[in-house]
């Protein structure tokens, strides 16, 4: 059983991935109010391509320190990404933006299932392994352990939602996603070309989600094709519980809801654990001493179901998430 | 469209309904030539044409996009697994089951939807998706420390119908003809799909449809004339999730085997495909949708294989993966091309149009 | 539950903020029941606003209304119109893609009773129920004058046809009061004729009827009392005569101390 404090370690490592994938839902969805399905497929795509980069330059024994590797499968991932991001945008979801809103949701569904399909087609079946080329070294952090891959995450994560900030805050990109944001129509008259900024959008947050499809295979040490789809779905929960279309939403929500599973999935465990009860039968008492007095209800193999629960109640109690959604005025 | 209740039936359309009742009664004898398998493929187009109306309630009717429609299907037929088959030794005949499922289903049903259907038409998409995955991870997980659902292994030896002796998996000589099971189950089948074409009809035509109708048409003047928004958006909820229910159970004692991979989202993506392809809101679409969906991927099965076993020598595409790229394909290129579906309501067809598609 | 007083709505301080505006200040008023009760201001006023929180669109931040009687507190807008209130929309918003037959039969909606067993079954009870939602909403059509419209899609009707067929389908809620939000607005002098006759017809039929309009003409001729709101609060309340003589109201509209000419038509 872990410590608390190692759970907290451990959920941020992965609230920082599911921030890094939210930004990019939240980005497209606070411009164009389209919830982009396939967005966890990018993240796949990310996480396959770097892989086959990374074990191309491996298999032809290319000499290179480690790191240098892994760069090269990054940005050969966060350009096929960012490609793949534009094209979808302009061949499936621009000629629909007056449509009504079932429509693109729809087609991003198909597409989800398309890339899905092509990752299968061209990766197989099979659960891919990732060659460990960083010694996962822990270090001790008042009890708990937090290995190097553990605190890169964390800190790259951090440096490019940095990164994101300041294109938003500082650039005339950002001030024009920005506008385009709270109003489309205003802001094209301005001069501003929304086919560029939503293009943008959909393009950063690829980038973005290419590096966290590779930091997913690094921590995880496996790919799949079908890794993209619950990933996905948790970073929109993230996004959503945050604010959608809320930047500072998507980095809140990510964080807090890998904290969340983290923690969830820990004490699941004991939460449920009915030998605690005192009112329990002989039956139950006998199953209680041989398994240890554990017998517990739900195990961590519920872990996934704490997202959808979390996003089930937030949209239930409070749909404009924690800090607000920023949604252009589409009345 | 909303037309007064008719009165009288023109001689001509007699004929066209005889006509197809009789092709409807010939089908599972001209399919057994092909083989058995054809019979049971034409059984899984009827489970999905129910579906697929059950969903177009939701989706066509009412104007809610549920992507988690499957959690019902899955509902009905695990309710009918763990009461007629040696899991719990429960066996109860199929009829009193079959209103259990539907109403069991339908309770899941009212529970997802009153909470949520205040939710806007995208978060409601997310959060019914978040709920069918949400079942389908409890019937897998359910197995200890209380074995209900026996986890992935799933649930076996599922009674199929039975009417006293009479049982409709057993090939069996009746009136000098011969039937095999999966024969004897389409008439079964035959006459549900047809009671619930008929429901469906009816509701559509009627106070209620009028109401699911305004709701999808401006939800604000639907409020402002007096209609209960809500409890008429979770009475559409209710009646599909209760159509999925019985498919559900059927689905059960056909295949007398259920286990939770049968029911992913994949599963409720390709009903709403049906519903989406065959036009929404438009009944004989939607069955259109789903006979050509249930039936397109099988013919492609039988020749993209041996084609590519011709061609190449081995299979690089498999049945499955060919299936779920053509939905994928199929879903982008409808709502791109033809948004209102191949035979669209013509109410439907007016809705997308002027807000409209590319072409 | 009717009492027999001869106020049928009555509002008292309603109060109304949205984020840093505050469309309505203490704003009291009440109708008599049978008469046509005018609502008139400069854009801007907080017209629509009322309307919106009198039909449960919104909820005010004060005061209350009674209607009937009966304390009109907290109700969602279908609540508002089972109670007798219908209303029609400044933009209109009928169901475009439906027919005006169709658009008027939803409107019996909430005076009819039949469910899910009813739609399924069709018993004898349910098939008179239909028949009669039928032919009293092509009797609704009649009224307004759109009946040989009745198969015509809502969105192909012309402009005042379907200002008019918002009307009859407001009406097919059996209202009590009829809460129009510019029904003339747009129309020609022409339609604006027939509609102050249709009017008339249907304060004649026993509808008190409450009236936005921007149309002084319009007003004037068939308002029998009016209330003048300006920056969301009340500057005068009075028969139309009143109203328009009082210098607050002349004010309010041109910025000065300027006699209107405003003849009856």
């Amino acid at each position: 059983m872990d410590t608390f404090l190692q759970q907290i370690i451990n959920g941020l490592t992965l609230g920082s991935v599911y921030a890094l994938v939210a930004l990019g839902y939240t980005m497209v969805y606070g411009i164009i109010g389209l919830i982009n399905f396939a967005h966890g497929e990018v993240v796949m795509i990310g996480a396959m391509v770097s892989l086959s980069v990374i074990t191309a330059l491996l298999g032809a024994h290319v000499q290179l320190p480690s790191v240098l590797i892994i760069l090269a499968g990054l940005i050969v991932a966060v350009l096929v990404c960012m490609t793949l991001a534009y094209g979808m945008e302009k061949i499936a979801y621009r000629p629909l933006r007056k449509a009504p809103r079932l429509a693109p949701l729809i087609t991003a569904i198909g597409m989800s299932i398309i890339l899905q399909n092509l990752a299968l087609m061209i990766w197989g079946r099979n659960y891919l392994t990732f060659p460990t080329l960083i010694e996962p070294t822990p270090h001790n952090i008042l009890g708990a352990s937090m290995t190097d891959l553990q605190m890169l995450i964390v800190a790259l994560a951090g440096l490019l939602m940095a990164g994101l900030v300041f294109i938003v805050q500082r650039t005339r990109l950002g001030m024009a996603m920005r506008a385009t944001a709270q109003n489309p129509q205003v802001a094209g008259l301005m001069g501003i070309d929304i086919n560029v900024v939503i293009s943008a959008a959909f393009v950063i947050g690829a980038a973005l989600a290419a590096v966290a499809g590779l930091m997913v295979m690094t921590y995880y040490g496996i790919a799949h094709y079908y890794m993209g789809f619950l990933l996905g779905l948790k970073a929109f929960t993230a996004a959503v519980l945050g604010g959608i279309g809320n930047l500072a939403g998507a980095m809140l929500g990510g964080i807090l809801l890998g904290i969340i599973e983290a923690l969830g999935a820990g004490y699941i465990g004991d939460v449920s654990n009915i030998c605690g009860f005192p009112w329990l039968g002989d039956t139950l008492q006998e199953k209680c001493t041989a398994s240890d007095g554990q017998l517990s209800l739900f195990g961590s193999n519920y872990q996934d179901v704490f997202a959808f629960f979390v996003l089930i109640l937030v949209l239930i109690f409070r749909p404009s998430g924690l800090l607000g959604e920023r949604v252009a005025d589409r009345a | 469209m909303n037309r007064p209740l008719a009165k009288s039936i023109p001689p001509k359309v007699w004929a066209g309904v005889v006509l197809l009742a009789l092709a409807l009664a010939l089908l599972p004898f001209v399919a057994a030539f092909a083989g058995q398998a054809w019979v049971r493929i034409l059984n899984f187009a009827m489970l999905y044409i129910m579906l697929a109306l059950g969903l177009n309630i939701v989706v066509g009717f009412a104007g809610l996009l549920d992507l988690g429609y499957i959690a019902f299907y899955a509902v009905g037929a695990y309710v009918y697994a763990l009461l007629a088959s040696p899991h719990f030794g429960i066996h109860l005949p199929f009829w009193v089951i079959l209103p259990l499922s539907a109403g069991i289903a339908c309770a899941f049903g009212v529970l997802l939807g009153a909470p949520t259907l205040k939710l806007r038409g995208d978060y409601l998409a997310i959060v019914t998706l978040g709920f069918g995955e949400i079942i389908r991870i409890f019937l897998n997980n359910l197995n200890a420390p209380l074995n209900i659902t026996n986890g992935p292994q799933g649930v076996n030896l599922i009674d199929p119908f039975r009417i006293g002796s009479f049982s409709f998996a057993r090939p069996e000589v009746l009136l000098g003809v011969a039937f095999s099971g999966p024969q004897k189950y389409y008439y079964l089948l035959l006459l549900i799909t047809i009671g619930v074409v008929v429901v469906n009809l009816r509701l559509q035509n009627s106070r209620l449809g009028r109401a699911w109708e305004a709701i999808r048409e401006d939800e604000i003047a639907a409020k402002a004339m007096g209609i209960n928004t809500r409890n008429v958006k979770l009475l559409a909820f209710a009646m599909g999730a209760s159509f999925g229910g019985i498919a559900g159970a059927v689905f059960s004692a056909t295949q007398q085997f259920v286990s939770p991979e049968s029911f992913g989202l994949f599963e409720s993506i390709i009903v709403l495909a049906m519903v989406v392809l065959g036009g929404m809101g438009n009944i004989p679409g939607v069955i259109l949708g789903a006979v050509l969906l249930t039936l397109l991927p099988e013919v492609l099965r039988y020749t993209m294989e041996p084609l590519q076993n011709a061609l190449f020598g081995r299979v690089i595409l498999d049945a499955e993966t060919i299936r779920l790229l053509v939905f994928g394909v199929a879903l982008v290129a409808i709502m791109l091309y033809r948004p209102a579906g191949l035979w669209p309501s013509a109410v439907r067809k007016r809705e997308l149009e002027v807000k409209g598609g590319a072409a | 539950m009717s009492v027999s007083s001869s106020v049928l709505l009555a509002a008292t301080s309603i109060g109304k903020r949205f984020g840093g505006v505050q469309a309505l200040t203490d704003v009291s008023f009440s109708i008599e029941r049978g008469e046509i009760y005018g609502l008139i201001g400069p854009n801007g006023a907080g017209k629509t606003s009322l309307f919106n929180v009198l039909t449960g669109i919104y909820m005010p931040d004060s005061g209350n209304f009674t209607f009937d009687g009966a304390p009109l507190d907290r109700l969602k807008p279908n609540q508002v119109a089972e109670r007798g209130i219908a209303r029609t929309f400044q933009n209109i918003r009928l169901f475009q893609n439906l027919s005006a037959l169709e658009n008027v039969m939803i409107g019996r909606h909430i005076r009819t009773h039949a469910g899910v067993f009813g739609a399924i079954f069709r018993d004898r009870r349910t098939l008179a129920e239909e028949s009669g939602i039928e032919s009293r909403s092509y009797e609704l059509l009649d009224y307004v004058g759109v009946a040989n419209r009745a198969n015509h899609l809502a969105k192909h009707l012309a402009y005042g046809d379907q200002r008019r067929l918002e009307i009859a389908r407001a009406l097919a809620t059996e209202p009590k009061l009829l809460a129009l939000d510019e029904p003339a607005a747009g129309m020609n002098a022409t339609e604006t004729k027939a509609l102050k006759a249709l009017l008339d017809d249907i304060r004649r039929d026993g509808t008190t009827i409450l009236l936005i309009e921007h149309d002084m003409k319009l007003v004037m001729s068939i308002c029998d009392r009016v209330l003048v709101l300006d920056y969301g609060k009340k500057i005068a309340e009075g028969s139309a005569a009143e109203v328009q003589k009082d210098p607050k109201v002349v004010a309010a509209y041109l910025g000065g101390e300027v006699t209107l000419n405003l003849r009856r038509a």
